[in-house]
Protein backbone atom coordinates (compact mmCIF):
# COMPACT_ATOMS: atom_id res chain seq x y z
CA UNK A 1 0.00 0.00 0.00
CA UNK A 2 2.72 2.67 -1.46
CA UNK A 3 0.56 5.88 -0.57
CA UNK A 4 3.93 8.14 -0.65
CA UNK A 5 3.82 8.98 -4.61
CA UNK A 6 6.67 10.88 -4.12
CA UNK A 7 4.84 12.55 -0.99
CA UNK A 8 7.42 12.66 1.58
CA UNK A 9 5.95 16.29 2.36
CA UNK A 10 2.95 15.00 3.64
CA UNK A 11 5.06 12.09 5.51
CA UNK A 12 7.01 14.39 7.41
CA UNK A 13 4.21 16.67 8.17
CA UNK A 14 2.14 14.24 9.96
CA UNK A 15 4.91 12.21 11.82
CA UNK A 16 7.88 14.81 12.72
CA UNK A 17 6.01 16.83 14.98
CA UNK A 18 5.42 13.79 17.65
CA UNK A 19 8.93 12.48 16.82
CA UNK A 20 10.56 15.25 17.33
CA UNK A 21 8.62 15.69 21.00
CA UNK A 22 9.39 12.28 21.46
CA UNK A 23 12.90 12.28 20.83
CA UNK A 24 13.86 15.64 23.09
CA UNK A 25 11.84 13.24 25.99
CA UNK A 26 12.64 9.88 25.60
CA UNK A 27 15.21 9.14 23.60
CA UNK A 28 17.62 11.92 24.10
CA UNK A 29 17.71 11.36 27.70
CA UNK A 30 17.78 7.96 27.29
CA UNK A 31 21.34 7.82 25.61
CA UNK A 32 22.40 10.67 28.31
CA UNK A 33 21.08 8.39 30.85
CA UNK A 34 23.47 5.77 29.85
CA UNK A 35 26.68 8.05 29.48
CA UNK A 36 26.00 10.04 33.10
CA UNK A 37 25.80 5.93 34.44
CA UNK A 38 29.83 6.40 33.78
CA UNK A 39 30.68 9.88 35.28
CA UNK A 40 30.54 10.96 39.06
CA UNK A 41 29.04 14.18 39.33
CA UNK A 42 26.55 16.03 42.40
CA UNK A 43 24.61 17.87 40.10
CA UNK A 44 25.75 20.85 40.24
CA UNK A 45 26.63 22.40 36.99
CA UNK A 46 29.77 24.51 38.02
CA UNK A 47 31.21 20.99 39.62
CA UNK A 48 33.07 18.36 37.30
CA UNK A 49 31.90 15.47 36.04
CA UNK A 50 34.75 12.76 36.64
CA UNK A 51 34.84 9.94 34.28
CA UNK A 52 34.83 6.66 36.67
CA UNK A 53 33.89 4.07 34.07
CA UNK A 54 32.60 1.22 35.66
CA UNK A 55 32.77 2.23 39.38
CA UNK A 56 29.38 3.35 39.40
CA UNK A 57 28.14 -0.26 38.54
CA UNK A 58 31.02 -2.32 40.51
CA UNK A 59 30.27 0.04 43.46
CA UNK A 60 26.52 -1.03 43.17
CA UNK A 61 27.66 -4.86 44.49
CA UNK A 62 28.66 -3.33 48.01
CA UNK A 63 25.99 -0.85 48.71
CA UNK A 64 23.79 -3.08 51.53
CA UNK A 65 21.36 -0.11 51.45
CA UNK A 66 20.53 -0.52 47.65
CA UNK A 67 21.03 -4.58 48.05
CA UNK A 68 18.75 -4.81 50.86
CA UNK A 69 16.09 -2.56 49.01
CA UNK A 70 15.99 -5.12 45.61
CA UNK A 71 15.70 -7.48 48.43
CA UNK A 72 12.35 -5.75 49.55
CA UNK A 73 11.14 -4.99 46.08
CA UNK A 74 11.57 -8.95 44.77
CA UNK A 75 9.57 -10.39 48.07
CA UNK A 76 7.16 -7.54 47.78
CA UNK A 77 6.47 -8.25 44.10
CA UNK A 78 6.48 -12.16 44.29
CA UNK A 79 3.94 -11.86 47.05
CA UNK A 80 1.83 -9.31 45.83
CA UNK A 81 1.52 -10.48 41.93
CA UNK A 82 0.28 -13.46 43.45
CA UNK A 83 -2.26 -11.94 45.87
CA UNK A 84 -3.85 -9.22 43.06
CA UNK A 85 -4.08 -12.29 40.86
CA UNK A 86 -5.85 -14.80 42.90
CA UNK A 87 -7.76 -11.93 44.12
CA UNK A 88 -8.80 -10.57 40.63
CA UNK A 89 -9.65 -13.96 39.65
CA UNK A 90 -12.02 -14.86 42.36
CA UNK A 91 -13.98 -11.14 41.21
CA UNK A 92 -13.68 -12.27 37.80
CA UNK A 93 -15.62 -15.59 38.66
CA UNK A 94 -18.27 -14.21 40.66
CA UNK A 95 -19.17 -10.76 38.10
CA UNK A 96 -19.35 -13.69 35.14
CA UNK A 97 -21.82 -15.14 36.91
CA UNK A 98 -25.98 -14.74 36.77
CA UNK A 99 -25.90 -11.69 39.42
CA UNK A 100 -28.31 -9.38 38.68
CA UNK A 101 -25.60 -7.16 40.42
CA UNK A 102 -22.67 -7.80 38.29
CA UNK A 103 -21.96 -4.67 37.23
CA UNK A 104 -22.65 -2.43 40.26
CA UNK A 105 -20.00 -4.91 41.69
CA UNK A 106 -17.63 -4.36 39.05
CA UNK A 107 -17.86 -1.32 39.40
CA UNK A 108 -17.35 -0.96 43.03
CA UNK A 109 -14.23 -3.35 42.69
CA UNK A 110 -12.43 -1.25 40.22
CA UNK A 111 -12.66 1.98 42.19
CA UNK A 112 -9.58 1.86 43.83
CA UNK A 113 -7.67 1.47 40.44
CA UNK A 114 -8.84 4.94 39.38
CA UNK A 115 -7.57 6.67 42.67
CA UNK A 116 -3.84 7.63 42.01
CA UNK A 117 -1.13 5.51 44.49
CA UNK A 118 -0.61 8.93 45.92
CA UNK A 119 -3.59 9.33 47.23
CA UNK A 120 -4.24 5.99 48.02
CA UNK A 121 -1.50 5.67 50.37
CA UNK A 122 -2.48 8.71 52.62
CA UNK A 123 -6.03 7.06 52.83
CA UNK A 124 -4.41 3.80 54.31
CA UNK A 125 -1.68 5.77 55.99
CA UNK A 126 -4.93 6.78 58.37
CA UNK A 127 -6.06 3.43 58.65
CA UNK A 128 -2.94 1.28 59.42
CA UNK A 129 -1.87 4.04 62.23
CA UNK A 130 -4.80 5.44 63.88
CA UNK A 131 -7.69 3.22 63.26
CA UNK A 132 -5.79 0.42 63.71
CA UNK A 133 -4.27 1.64 67.00
CA UNK A 134 -8.22 2.30 67.95
CA UNK A 135 -9.39 -1.31 66.82
CA UNK A 136 -6.72 -2.90 68.78
CA UNK A 137 -7.17 -0.65 71.86
CA UNK A 138 -11.12 -1.07 71.68
CA UNK A 139 -11.15 -4.67 70.62
CA UNK A 140 -8.33 -5.36 73.29
CA UNK A 141 -6.17 -6.98 70.39
CA UNK A 142 -3.22 -4.68 70.38
CA UNK A 143 -0.98 -7.74 69.30
CA UNK A 144 -3.03 -7.68 65.64
CA UNK A 145 -3.78 -4.19 65.25
CA UNK A 146 -1.51 -1.77 66.71
CA UNK A 147 0.76 0.89 64.08
CA UNK A 148 1.18 -1.42 61.40
CA UNK A 149 4.20 1.75 59.65
CA UNK A 150 5.99 1.70 62.60
CA UNK A 151 7.18 -2.28 62.65
CA UNK A 152 9.45 -3.09 59.28
CA UNK A 153 7.69 -6.43 58.46
CA UNK A 154 4.18 -4.79 58.78
CA UNK A 155 5.18 -1.95 57.16
CA UNK A 156 6.16 -4.09 54.09
CA UNK A 157 2.85 -6.35 54.39
CA UNK A 158 1.06 -2.72 54.65
CA UNK A 159 2.35 -1.79 51.58
CA UNK A 160 1.33 -5.26 50.06
CA UNK A 161 -2.00 -4.68 51.05
CA UNK A 162 -2.67 -1.41 49.49
CA UNK A 163 -0.84 -2.61 46.31
CA UNK A 164 -3.22 -6.00 45.96
CA UNK A 165 -6.35 -3.62 47.06
CA UNK A 166 -5.07 -1.13 44.13
CA UNK A 167 -4.63 -3.62 41.70
CA UNK A 168 -6.90 -6.68 42.16
CA UNK A 169 -9.77 -4.97 39.95
CA UNK A 170 -7.76 -4.29 37.27
CA UNK A 171 -6.67 -7.89 36.91
CA UNK A 172 -10.08 -8.71 37.48
CA UNK A 173 -11.05 -6.88 34.48
CA UNK A 174 -8.59 -8.88 32.15
CA UNK A 175 -9.43 -11.82 33.74
CA UNK A 176 -13.55 -11.15 32.51
CA UNK A 177 -12.39 -9.98 28.81
CA UNK A 178 -10.71 -13.45 29.32
CA UNK A 179 -13.67 -15.68 30.61
CA UNK A 180 -16.10 -13.86 28.18
CA UNK A 181 -14.06 -14.96 25.43
CA UNK A 182 -14.60 -18.66 25.69
CA UNK A 183 -17.38 -19.92 24.00
CA UNK A 184 -20.97 -20.71 26.06
CA UNK A 185 -21.08 -24.21 23.71
CA UNK A 186 -18.11 -25.34 25.55
CA UNK A 187 -18.94 -24.83 28.72
CA UNK A 188 -22.38 -26.49 27.94
CA UNK A 189 -20.98 -29.55 26.43
CA UNK A 190 -19.02 -30.06 29.62
CA UNK A 191 -21.85 -29.94 31.84
CA UNK A 192 -23.71 -32.26 29.51
CA UNK A 193 -20.76 -34.54 29.82
CA UNK A 194 -21.38 -34.46 33.77
CA UNK A 195 -18.66 -32.32 34.87
CA UNK A 196 -19.28 -30.19 37.92
CA UNK A 197 -17.99 -26.15 39.12
CA UNK A 198 -14.77 -27.32 40.04
CA UNK A 199 -13.71 -29.30 36.79
CA UNK A 200 -15.15 -27.34 34.40
CA UNK A 201 -13.32 -24.85 36.07
CA UNK A 202 -10.09 -26.43 35.97
CA UNK A 203 -10.47 -28.12 33.24
CA UNK A 204 -12.17 -25.80 31.00
CA UNK A 205 -11.66 -22.30 32.03
CA UNK A 206 -8.52 -22.36 32.82
CA UNK A 207 -6.44 -23.53 30.23
CA UNK A 208 -8.89 -21.66 27.59
CA UNK A 209 -7.75 -18.82 29.56
CA UNK A 210 -4.03 -19.05 29.51
CA UNK A 211 -3.51 -15.89 27.43
CA UNK A 212 -5.18 -13.59 30.15
CA UNK A 213 -3.14 -15.08 32.83
CA UNK A 214 0.06 -14.53 30.90
CA UNK A 215 -1.02 -10.99 30.62
CA UNK A 216 -2.51 -10.22 33.65
CA UNK A 217 0.98 -11.82 35.70
CA UNK A 218 3.58 -10.18 33.80
CA UNK A 219 1.90 -6.71 33.74
CA UNK A 220 1.74 -7.07 37.46
CA UNK A 221 4.68 -8.11 37.82
CA UNK A 222 5.98 -5.04 35.81
CA UNK A 223 3.91 -2.47 37.75
CA UNK A 224 4.86 -4.23 41.55
CA UNK A 225 8.44 -4.21 40.24
CA UNK A 226 8.27 -0.08 39.33
CA UNK A 227 6.48 0.53 42.93
CA UNK A 228 6.91 4.31 43.93
CA UNK A 229 3.81 6.14 44.42
CA UNK A 230 2.20 3.72 47.03
CA UNK A 231 5.22 3.18 48.47
CA UNK A 232 6.28 6.94 49.19
CA UNK A 233 3.23 8.06 50.59
CA UNK A 234 2.00 4.72 52.60
CA UNK A 235 5.33 4.36 54.40
CA UNK A 236 8.23 6.61 52.94
CA UNK A 237 10.55 3.97 52.68
CA UNK A 238 10.32 3.87 56.52
CA UNK A 239 10.93 2.90 59.06
CA UNK A 240 15.13 2.81 59.01
CA UNK A 241 14.83 1.99 55.27
CA UNK A 242 13.12 -1.31 56.17
CA UNK A 243 10.20 -0.52 53.09
CA UNK A 244 12.47 1.35 50.34
CA UNK A 245 11.55 -0.03 47.40
CA UNK A 246 13.74 -0.51 44.35
CA UNK A 247 12.44 2.84 42.20
CA UNK A 248 12.84 4.55 45.45
CA UNK A 249 16.07 4.07 46.15
CA UNK A 250 16.86 5.42 42.50
CA UNK A 251 15.08 8.35 43.84
CA UNK A 252 17.14 9.02 46.68
CA UNK A 253 19.87 8.53 45.46
CA UNK A 254 19.86 11.11 42.79
CA UNK A 255 17.58 13.46 44.46
CA UNK A 256 18.31 13.37 48.22
CA UNK A 257 22.04 12.53 48.20
CA UNK A 258 22.64 14.09 44.94
CA UNK A 259 25.06 11.22 43.49
CA UNK A 260 23.55 11.73 40.21
CA UNK A 261 26.29 9.50 38.19
CA UNK A 262 26.37 6.50 40.94
CA UNK A 263 22.10 7.04 40.69
CA UNK A 264 21.96 6.96 37.44
CA UNK A 265 23.84 3.48 37.25
CA UNK A 266 20.59 2.32 39.30
CA UNK A 267 18.55 3.76 37.16
CA UNK A 268 19.91 1.94 34.02
CA UNK A 269 20.22 -1.43 36.29
CA UNK A 270 16.88 -1.27 36.87
CA UNK A 271 16.27 -0.48 33.03
CA UNK A 272 17.60 -3.81 32.16
CA UNK A 273 15.87 -5.59 34.88
CA UNK A 274 12.18 -4.20 33.31
CA UNK A 275 13.12 -5.28 29.84
CA UNK A 276 14.42 -8.68 30.65
CA UNK A 277 10.79 -9.23 32.67
CA UNK A 278 8.68 -7.59 30.03
CA UNK A 279 10.86 -9.37 27.17
CA UNK A 280 10.35 -12.98 28.62
CA UNK A 281 6.43 -11.92 28.86
CA UNK A 282 6.36 -11.46 25.15
CA UNK A 283 8.09 -14.35 23.99
CA UNK A 284 6.09 -16.73 26.17
CA UNK A 285 2.42 -14.86 25.18
CA UNK A 286 3.69 -15.31 21.25
CA UNK A 287 4.27 -19.19 21.96
CA UNK A 288 0.75 -19.45 24.05
CA UNK A 289 -0.74 -17.76 21.08
CA UNK A 290 0.96 -20.35 18.54
CA UNK A 291 -0.56 -23.32 20.57
CA UNK A 292 -4.02 -21.92 21.24
CA UNK A 293 -4.02 -21.94 17.07
CA UNK B 1 -36.91 -21.15 48.47
CA UNK B 2 -34.24 -21.04 45.94
CA UNK B 3 -35.12 -17.55 44.86
CA UNK B 4 -34.60 -16.29 48.44
CA UNK B 5 -31.08 -17.84 48.52
CA UNK B 6 -30.12 -16.42 45.09
CA UNK B 7 -31.52 -12.64 46.54
CA UNK B 8 -29.71 -13.33 49.43
CA UNK B 9 -26.22 -14.18 48.09
CA UNK B 10 -26.49 -11.10 46.11
CA UNK B 11 -26.87 -9.14 48.93
CA UNK B 12 -24.33 -11.04 50.37
CA UNK B 13 -21.71 -10.30 47.55
CA UNK B 14 -22.83 -6.34 47.78
CA UNK B 15 -22.28 -5.93 51.02
CA UNK B 16 -18.77 -7.72 50.69
CA UNK B 17 -18.09 -5.21 48.10
CA UNK B 18 -18.77 -2.21 50.36
CA UNK B 19 -16.50 -3.68 52.90
CA UNK B 20 -13.73 -3.55 50.21
CA UNK B 21 -14.36 0.03 50.00
CA UNK B 22 -14.20 0.52 53.47
CA UNK B 23 -11.25 2.42 53.12
CA UNK B 24 -13.20 5.33 51.66
CA UNK B 25 -15.91 5.64 53.90
CA UNK B 26 -13.15 5.94 56.74
CA UNK B 27 -11.97 8.80 54.87
CA UNK B 28 -15.14 9.99 54.06
CA UNK B 29 -16.70 9.86 57.71
CA UNK B 30 -14.29 11.28 59.76
CA UNK B 31 -13.53 14.18 57.46
CA UNK B 32 -16.52 15.52 59.25
CA UNK B 33 -15.68 14.92 62.76
CA UNK B 34 -13.76 16.87 65.20
CA UNK B 35 -10.77 16.17 67.24
CA UNK B 36 -12.10 14.69 70.33
CA UNK B 37 -15.04 12.80 67.99
CA UNK B 38 -12.55 11.19 66.02
CA UNK B 39 -10.66 9.77 68.84
CA UNK B 40 -13.49 8.32 70.24
CA UNK B 41 -15.34 6.72 67.57
CA UNK B 42 -13.25 6.45 64.57
CA UNK B 43 -15.17 3.81 62.91
CA UNK B 44 -18.50 5.68 63.41
CA UNK B 45 -20.69 7.70 60.99
CA UNK B 46 -20.23 11.26 62.55
CA UNK B 47 -22.49 13.18 65.44
CA UNK B 48 -23.47 15.98 62.60
CA UNK B 49 -22.85 16.84 58.83
CA UNK B 50 -20.40 20.17 58.93
CA UNK B 51 -18.51 21.21 56.29
CA UNK B 52 -15.78 23.13 58.20
CA UNK B 53 -12.89 21.23 57.22
CA UNK B 54 -13.56 21.16 53.48
CA UNK B 55 -13.76 24.97 53.93
CA UNK B 56 -10.41 25.33 55.53
CA UNK B 57 -9.01 21.97 53.45
CA UNK B 58 -9.84 23.69 49.95
CA UNK B 59 -7.75 26.95 50.92
CA UNK B 60 -4.97 25.49 52.57
CA UNK B 61 -4.45 23.34 49.52
CA UNK B 62 -5.34 25.68 46.90
CA UNK B 63 -7.89 23.40 45.43
CA UNK B 64 -9.39 25.24 42.95
CA UNK B 65 -6.55 26.28 41.43
CA UNK B 66 -5.03 22.53 41.81
CA UNK B 67 -8.38 21.52 40.18
CA UNK B 68 -7.86 24.05 37.26
CA UNK B 69 -3.92 22.94 37.02
CA UNK B 70 -4.51 19.07 36.88
CA UNK B 71 -7.65 19.76 34.62
CA UNK B 72 -5.43 21.76 31.85
CA UNK B 73 -2.77 19.51 31.96
CA UNK B 74 -4.71 16.30 31.48
CA UNK B 75 -6.81 17.56 28.86
CA UNK B 76 -4.47 19.97 26.83
CA UNK B 77 -1.55 16.72 26.60
CA UNK B 78 -4.50 14.33 25.78
CA UNK B 79 -5.81 16.85 23.16
CA UNK B 80 -2.00 16.57 21.81
CA UNK B 81 -1.18 13.17 21.91
CA UNK B 82 -5.04 12.11 19.82
CA UNK B 83 -4.17 14.19 17.62
CA UNK B 84 -0.39 13.69 16.95
CA UNK B 85 -0.01 10.42 17.63
CA UNK B 86 -3.39 9.33 15.24
CA UNK B 87 -1.52 11.25 12.73
CA UNK B 88 1.37 9.29 12.96
CA UNK B 89 0.41 5.93 13.21
CA UNK B 90 -2.22 6.32 10.40
CA UNK B 91 1.18 7.27 8.18
CA UNK B 92 2.98 4.95 9.35
CA UNK B 93 0.34 2.20 8.48
CA UNK B 94 0.02 3.77 5.15
CA UNK B 95 3.60 4.03 4.17
CA UNK B 96 4.50 0.60 4.52
CA UNK B 97 8.40 0.95 3.65
CA UNK B 98 11.89 0.55 5.83
CA UNK B 99 11.51 3.81 7.47
CA UNK B 100 7.96 3.61 8.78
CA UNK B 101 8.61 -0.04 10.42
CA UNK B 102 12.17 1.34 11.93
CA UNK B 103 9.87 4.14 13.83
CA UNK B 104 7.58 1.93 14.58
CA UNK B 105 10.02 -0.54 16.37
CA UNK B 106 11.65 2.24 17.99
CA UNK B 107 8.17 3.73 19.80
CA UNK B 108 7.55 0.31 20.85
CA UNK B 109 10.90 -1.02 22.02
CA UNK B 110 10.99 2.53 24.59
CA UNK B 111 7.66 1.32 26.15
CA UNK B 112 10.04 -1.21 28.13
CA UNK B 113 11.96 2.37 29.75
CA UNK B 114 10.64 2.73 33.12
CA UNK B 115 10.42 6.50 34.10
CA UNK B 116 13.20 6.10 36.90
CA UNK B 117 15.69 5.55 34.21
CA UNK B 118 14.64 8.66 32.38
CA UNK B 119 13.73 11.35 35.02
CA UNK B 120 17.48 12.51 35.44
CA UNK B 121 18.69 13.13 32.21
CA UNK B 122 15.29 14.27 31.06
CA UNK B 123 15.36 17.26 33.79
CA UNK B 124 19.19 18.16 32.36
CA UNK B 125 17.61 18.12 28.73
CA UNK B 126 14.70 20.43 30.18
CA UNK B 127 17.12 22.32 31.83
CA UNK B 128 19.62 22.67 28.71
CA UNK B 129 16.75 23.95 26.21
CA UNK B 130 15.47 26.54 29.26
CA UNK B 131 19.11 28.33 29.66
CA UNK B 132 19.64 28.26 25.53
CA UNK B 133 16.76 28.57 23.89
CA UNK B 134 14.57 30.56 26.83
CA UNK B 135 11.67 28.36 26.72
CA UNK B 136 10.19 27.58 30.14
CA UNK B 137 10.16 23.70 30.17
CA UNK B 138 10.65 23.72 33.89
CA UNK B 139 8.21 24.81 36.34
CA UNK B 140 5.93 25.81 34.05
CA UNK B 141 2.53 23.64 32.88
CA UNK B 142 3.39 24.09 29.24
CA UNK B 143 6.76 22.23 29.98
CA UNK B 144 4.84 19.60 32.15
CA UNK B 145 1.91 18.95 29.06
CA UNK B 146 5.19 19.09 26.62
CA UNK B 147 6.67 16.21 28.41
CA UNK B 148 3.51 14.34 29.08
CA UNK B 149 3.18 14.34 25.34
CA UNK B 150 6.73 12.72 25.13
CA UNK B 151 5.67 9.64 27.10
CA UNK B 152 2.59 9.60 25.91
CA UNK B 153 3.55 8.70 22.44
CA UNK B 154 4.48 4.87 22.54
CA UNK B 155 1.07 3.76 23.61
CA UNK B 156 -1.20 5.88 21.84
CA UNK B 157 0.76 5.38 18.50
CA UNK B 158 1.11 1.18 19.48
CA UNK B 159 -3.02 1.18 19.96
CA UNK B 160 -3.93 3.24 16.77
CA UNK B 161 -1.49 1.66 15.18
CA UNK B 162 -3.45 -1.84 15.53
CA UNK B 163 -6.90 -0.18 14.82
CA UNK B 164 -5.54 1.33 11.62
CA UNK B 165 -4.54 -1.81 10.35
CA UNK B 166 -7.30 -3.54 10.60
CA UNK B 167 -9.98 -0.92 8.75
CA UNK B 168 -10.02 -1.30 4.85
CA UNK B 169 -8.00 1.72 2.37
CA UNK B 170 -11.03 1.22 -0.20
CA UNK B 171 -12.77 3.72 1.69
CA UNK B 172 -9.48 6.19 1.51
CA UNK B 173 -8.91 5.20 -2.09
CA UNK B 174 -12.00 6.33 -3.09
CA UNK B 175 -11.80 9.80 -1.06
CA UNK B 176 -8.78 10.28 -3.16
CA UNK B 177 -10.94 10.17 -6.66
CA UNK B 178 -13.16 12.92 -5.13
CA UNK B 179 -10.16 14.91 -4.46
CA UNK B 180 -9.27 15.04 -1.51
CA UNK B 181 -5.86 15.57 0.14
CA UNK B 182 -4.02 14.02 2.34
CA UNK B 183 -4.64 16.22 5.10
CA UNK B 184 -8.62 16.75 4.66
CA UNK B 185 -8.16 12.80 3.88
CA UNK B 186 -7.48 12.22 7.36
CA UNK B 187 -9.35 14.28 9.14
CA UNK B 188 -12.60 13.86 7.77
CA UNK B 189 -12.45 10.20 6.64
CA UNK B 190 -10.06 8.44 8.54
CA UNK B 191 -9.84 10.26 11.92
CA UNK B 192 -13.35 10.12 12.51
CA UNK B 193 -13.42 5.99 12.15
CA UNK B 194 -10.62 5.25 14.63
CA UNK B 195 -12.87 7.13 17.61
CA UNK B 196 -12.86 3.86 19.37
CA UNK B 197 -9.08 3.91 19.77
CA UNK B 198 -9.17 7.54 20.46
CA UNK B 199 -11.82 6.66 23.27
CA UNK B 200 -9.54 3.77 24.67
CA UNK B 201 -6.02 6.37 24.40
CA UNK B 202 -8.51 9.19 26.32
CA UNK B 203 -9.40 6.84 29.12
CA UNK B 204 -5.81 5.26 29.32
CA UNK B 205 -4.15 8.88 29.44
CA UNK B 206 -6.68 10.36 31.71
CA UNK B 207 -6.02 7.97 34.26
CA UNK B 208 -2.29 7.90 34.17
CA UNK B 209 -2.31 12.29 33.95
CA UNK B 210 -4.73 13.23 36.35
CA UNK B 211 -2.53 11.29 39.16
CA UNK B 212 0.53 11.00 38.05
CA UNK B 213 2.71 12.02 40.81
CA UNK B 214 6.38 11.41 39.82
CA UNK B 215 7.08 14.04 36.55
CA UNK B 216 5.49 16.82 37.89
CA UNK B 217 6.89 16.14 41.63
CA UNK B 218 10.28 17.14 39.28
CA UNK B 219 8.77 19.65 36.82
CA UNK B 220 6.95 22.20 38.91
CA UNK B 221 8.20 23.94 41.89
CA UNK B 222 6.00 27.16 42.36
CA UNK B 223 3.29 26.72 44.67
CA UNK B 224 0.25 28.24 42.07
CA UNK B 225 1.53 25.79 39.52
CA UNK B 226 0.32 22.53 41.38
CA UNK B 227 -1.36 19.26 40.60
CA UNK B 228 -3.68 17.59 42.45
CA UNK B 229 -1.58 14.92 43.99
CA UNK B 230 0.81 18.11 43.79
CA UNK B 231 -0.92 19.77 46.65
CA UNK B 232 -2.45 17.11 47.91
CA UNK B 233 0.62 15.57 49.13
CA UNK B 234 2.03 19.04 50.49
CA UNK B 235 -0.78 19.69 52.35
CA UNK B 236 -1.09 15.99 53.70
CA UNK B 237 2.57 16.51 55.02
CA UNK B 238 1.46 19.29 56.34
CA UNK B 239 -1.51 18.40 58.57
CA UNK B 240 -0.54 14.93 59.00
CA UNK B 241 -1.63 15.28 62.79
CA UNK B 242 -5.17 16.86 61.85
CA UNK B 243 -6.70 13.85 60.79
CA UNK B 244 -10.31 15.30 59.82
CA UNK B 245 -8.43 18.14 57.78
CA UNK B 246 -6.53 15.88 55.73
CA UNK B 247 -9.21 13.42 55.24
CA UNK B 248 -11.44 16.15 54.00
CA UNK B 249 -8.83 17.26 52.04
CA UNK B 250 -8.56 13.32 50.20
CA UNK B 251 -11.86 13.31 50.19
CA UNK B 252 -11.81 16.61 48.05
CA UNK B 253 -9.54 14.90 45.30
CA UNK B 254 -11.72 11.58 45.24
CA UNK B 255 -14.80 13.27 44.64
CA UNK B 256 -13.65 14.15 40.85
CA UNK B 257 -12.37 10.59 40.12
CA UNK B 258 -15.73 9.70 41.20
CA UNK B 259 -17.93 11.40 39.45
CA UNK B 260 -15.40 10.98 36.35
CA UNK B 261 -15.70 7.21 36.99
CA UNK B 262 -19.60 7.10 37.07
CA UNK B 263 -19.83 9.01 33.95
CA UNK B 264 -17.93 7.07 31.67
CA UNK B 265 -17.66 3.99 33.00
CA UNK B 266 -18.68 1.52 30.52
CA UNK B 267 -15.81 3.41 28.53
CA UNK B 268 -13.37 3.04 31.56
CA UNK B 269 -13.90 -0.46 31.79
CA UNK B 270 -13.46 -1.51 28.48
CA UNK B 271 -10.75 1.07 27.57
CA UNK B 272 -8.85 -0.41 30.40
CA UNK B 273 -9.52 -4.22 29.29
CA UNK B 274 -8.22 -2.95 25.94
CA UNK B 275 -4.69 -1.02 26.65
CA UNK B 276 -4.02 -4.04 28.85
CA UNK B 277 -4.63 -6.88 26.69
CA UNK B 278 -3.24 -5.02 23.38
Amino acid sequence: MNRRKGNTAWYMLFTLPLIFVFTTVVIIPFFMGIVYSFFSWDGLKLNPKIFVGFDNYIRLFSDTRFLSSIGHTVLFTIVTVLFINILGLIFALITTTKLKTRNVVRTMLLMPYLIGGIILGFIWQFIFTDVFSFMGETLGLTNVFFNWLLDPEFALISIMIVTTWQMAGYTMIIYIAGIQAIPEDVIEAAAIDGAGFWKTLFKIKFPLMMPSFTISLFMTLSTCFKIFDVNLSLTGGGPNNATEMFAMNIYNEIFAKNNFGYGQAKAILFFILVAVITLIQVSITKKKEVTMQ
Amino acid sequence: MKKALKVLLEILIVVLCLLYLFPIYIVIVNSFKNRAELYDNILGLPAKIDFQYYKTAMTKMSFLTAFKNSFIVTAVSIGIIVVLASMTAWMLVRTDDKLSKVLFTVFIATMLIPFQTLMMPLMQVMGWIRDTLNIPMLDSLGGLIYMNVGFGASMAVFLYHGFVKSIPISLEEAAIIDGCNTFELFWKIVFPMLKPTTVTVMILDVIWIWNDYMLPSLVISSKHLRTIPLSTAAFFGQFTIQWNLSMAGLTLTIIPVIIFYLSAQKHIVKGVAAGAIK
